[in-house]
């Protein structure tokens, strides 16, 4: 009894964490092979693990290699580099529903996506993540300009702010696919957020911008633990708030448009995450960046998971589904947030 | 004061009536605007006579009905919400109208009166949803809009989920009318939208009074003997019932009612919902992106709700130009988040 007395709040702190790191690392693999398991044709373990470690060029085994597999992996990189981004996104912008879909960065970097698809034709991700770069940070300023404000904005203006956005991309993506049918074919279900019929080699061509923001993010954690405690106690410990204000852009950049280009625009993930590891976490980014990268992969693969069993025999894009639980989820935050008025 | 806003409404019908002319001259078979002049003053030829009533003066007027409608309601809406970028469209029930709309043509197949049900239920039911999630305060709560948000995105969602159960014709049928689209209004969708009109409008009007006295702060209005519940509580039903007779009419055209209110209160440099500029601002905005829309491309007609995100992107870009300080105005309450 006494030895639990003596046992302070920071050691509790610490091994929540641990256990909460434990734990999101078992939930990813569990939910790794759940999905190359579940789907329209469904296998048992055996199967995936035979797959994994002994393939031997049966059917099952080429479902997993040539299907399940370069789904699930993206479904990964695309769910850390979403939740990576929302996280990142909160602290610099200390507004709590800071998120790159809300936000409308996702849909800058798809609307640069299919313009340089409709003029120049160009449909290799290695390629267009240049142009998904360009549209995500355009797009991000552009919100920033319209409705932020120096220290912690708003969320209510934010939030318009990106909404308003948002429709504007939306609005000429759908003006460029009116106009050139064949991107519109090529673009439909891209543009809902989609994880399924992704070659994997087209993917390589991303790696290098996807490892370059997920560095960035996890080196700024101190620097935001700094910036966190307000702009004077920042300088005061030797921190330049708009540096890494922009280096923190910078990587949301990237990573939004890593996603972006690897599987559309795909909302909420990096709204819910970071919000459930602060939950366990607490307040240090360090910990909330490195649980978030982890766990965001887990919720995105879940929602695919999902939306591969809830349609029957057709499946629905893992956009929707992050749309509808996020929204939920979305609603459920607000109501719970002290500073938005009842 | 009162003299600038006649002549503000006065321009705006003046411009209204003549994009309408030029609207209607458009087409595979093209009219001069003396033509049409003289076709609307019944002096031309039999066949420009057909062509005019039969196709394209009902679908102008279609146009003005629904920018009227739907600016009405972003102008309540922006004053009941006390922010400039809380239009119907932002807050969710722009979506929830389509969902009815899209829920109808899916699982009863397509009637103009039922999708206008099912868009006019779609919208009542979220705008109840969203004053139930918003809180013992309801509609005077700053979660109104963030909440419509998540609504929002919730709906499209669903709306998505319909479209993969539909089958390719309802699908491609739903696609088309979930843009915003004019293309091949006559008549029949005139009468009931303009019906509407003239039951809901009057009343939004009666309360043009105590809704400029709302945008005073709820404090000052009680003192000056608003009743303001009741005041909310009727003109939301009456702004959703705005919003989903528009939206079931031409399907969601975004941005209207966020930026007709603005550019009117902009134009007559005067505080309060400007409900009789705003409704003459609309139906010049809708008439001239649909006008637009048949003119920018040669080849293929533009829905008018893909002009309208267009012209709502200028609109932004002017927003933030020139009006982000006056125009961006937020409650205080909500101005800090502490960590």
């Amino acid at each position: 009894m006494a030895m639990v007395m003596t046992i302070s709040a920071r050691d509790t702190r610490r091994s929540v964490r641990m256990l909460a790191l434990a734990g999101v690392l078992a939930a990813l693999v569990a939910v790794v092979l759940a999905s190359i398991a579940l789907g329209s044709y469904r296998l048992p373990l055996g199967a995936v693990f035979h797959a994994l470690f002994a393939y031997d060029g049966s059917y099952s085994d080429v479902v997993v290699r040539d299907t399940r597999l370069p789904r699930t992996l993206l479904g990964i990189v695309a769910g850390m580099a979403l939740g990576l981004a929302g996280a990142l996104l909160q602290s610099v912008t200390r507004n709590p529903i800071a998120e790159p879909g809300i936000l409308g960065i996702n849909h800058g970097a798809a609307v640069l996506i299919v313009f340089a698809s409709a003029t120049f034709g160009i449909t290799a991700p290695s390629q267009l993540v240049w142009f998904a770069f360009v549209g995500s940070f355009g797009a991000t300023a552009l919100v920033y300009a319209i409705g932020g404000s120096r220290g912690a904005g708003s969320p209510l203006r934010l939030a318009l702010a990106g909404v308003a956005v948002q429709a504007m991309f939306v609005g000429i993506n759908q003006a460029m696919m009116v106009i050139d049918t064949r991107t519109l074919d090529r673009m439909r279900f891209w543009l809902v957020g989609s994880l399924a019929n992704r070659d994997l080699s087209d993917l390589t061509g991303l790696v290098p911008f996807f490892v370059a923001g997920v560095v960035l993010a996890l080196l700024l954690g101190r620097s935001l633990n700094a910036i966190a405690l307000g702009d004077d106690a920042a300088h005061g410990l030797g921190a330049k708030p708009a540096v890494i204000r922009l280096l923190g852009m910078v990587a949301v950049g990237l990573l939004a448009a890593v996603a972006t280009a690897a599987c559309g625009p795909i909302a909420f993930v990096g709204l819910m995450v970071p919000h459930l590891v602060r939950l366990v976490a607490g307040q240090d980014e360090r910990w909330v960046l490195g649980l978030s990268v982890l766990a965001a992969p887990v919720v995105l693969l879940a929602c695919d998971i999902l939306g591969r069993l809830v349609a029957g025999s057709a499946e629905l894009q893992v956009g929707i589904v992050t749309d509808v639980v996020g929204g939920l989820v979305f609603v459920f935050l607000i109501r719970r947030l002290r500073t938005v008025r009842k | 004061m009162r003299s600038r806003v006649t002549a503000v409404v006065a321009c705006l019908a003046v411009a209204t009536f003549a994009v309408a002319v030029l609207a209607i001259g458009t087409g595979d078979y093209p009219m001069s605007p003396g033509a049409v002049l003289r076709t609307l003053a019944g002096q031309g030829s039999r066949y420009d006579y057909l062509i005019v009533t039969e196709q394209r003066l009902p679908r102008v007027l279609v146009a003005v009905a629904v920018g009227v409608a739907l600016a009405v309601s972003g102008a309540v809406f922006q004053t009941l919400s006390r922010n400039p970028l809380g239009s119907p469209d932002v807050i969710g029930f722009t979506a929830g109208s389509a969902t009815g709309g899209v829920a109808t043509i899916i699982i009863f197949g397509a009637g103009t009166a039922t999708v206008a049900l099912g868009a006019i239920a779609g919208g009542l039911l979220t705008g109840l949803v969203v004053s139930v999630l918003c809180g013992p305060r309801g509609l005077r709560s700053d979660r109104l809009v963030l909440v419509g948000i998540g609504i929002s995105a919730v709906l499209v969602g669903v709306n998505s989920l319909l479209l993969t159960r539909a089958t390719v014709e309802a699908a491609s049928q739903a696609v088309t009318w979930q843009v915003g689209n004019l293309a091949g209004r006559g008549w029949g969708y005139l009468w009931p939208i303009v019906v509407a009109l003239a039951v809901l409008v009057p009343v939004v009007l009666l309360y043009g009074r105590p809704l400029l006295m709302l945008e005073m702060g709820d404090e000052t209005a009680t003192g000056i003997g608003v009743d303001v519940d009741r005041v909310r509580r009727v003109l939301f039903v009456l702004a959703v019932a705005l919003t989903a007779v528009a939206v079931a009419t031409a399907g969601p055209v975004p941005f209207v009612a966020l930026a007709a209110p603005q550019l009117a209160k902009r134009l007559t440099r005067r505080p309060g919902p400007n409900l009789v500029p705003s409704a003459v601002m609309g139906a010049l905005l809708v008439v001239l992106a649909d006008y637009l829309g048949q003119r920018i491309l040669d080849a293929s007609l533009l829905p008018v709700g893909v002009v309208t995100s267009a012209l709502g992107g200028a609109y932004l870009a002017w927003f933030l130009l020139l009006g982000r300080r006056s125009a961006a105005r937020v409650p205080r309450s909500s101005a800090r988040v502490p960590r």
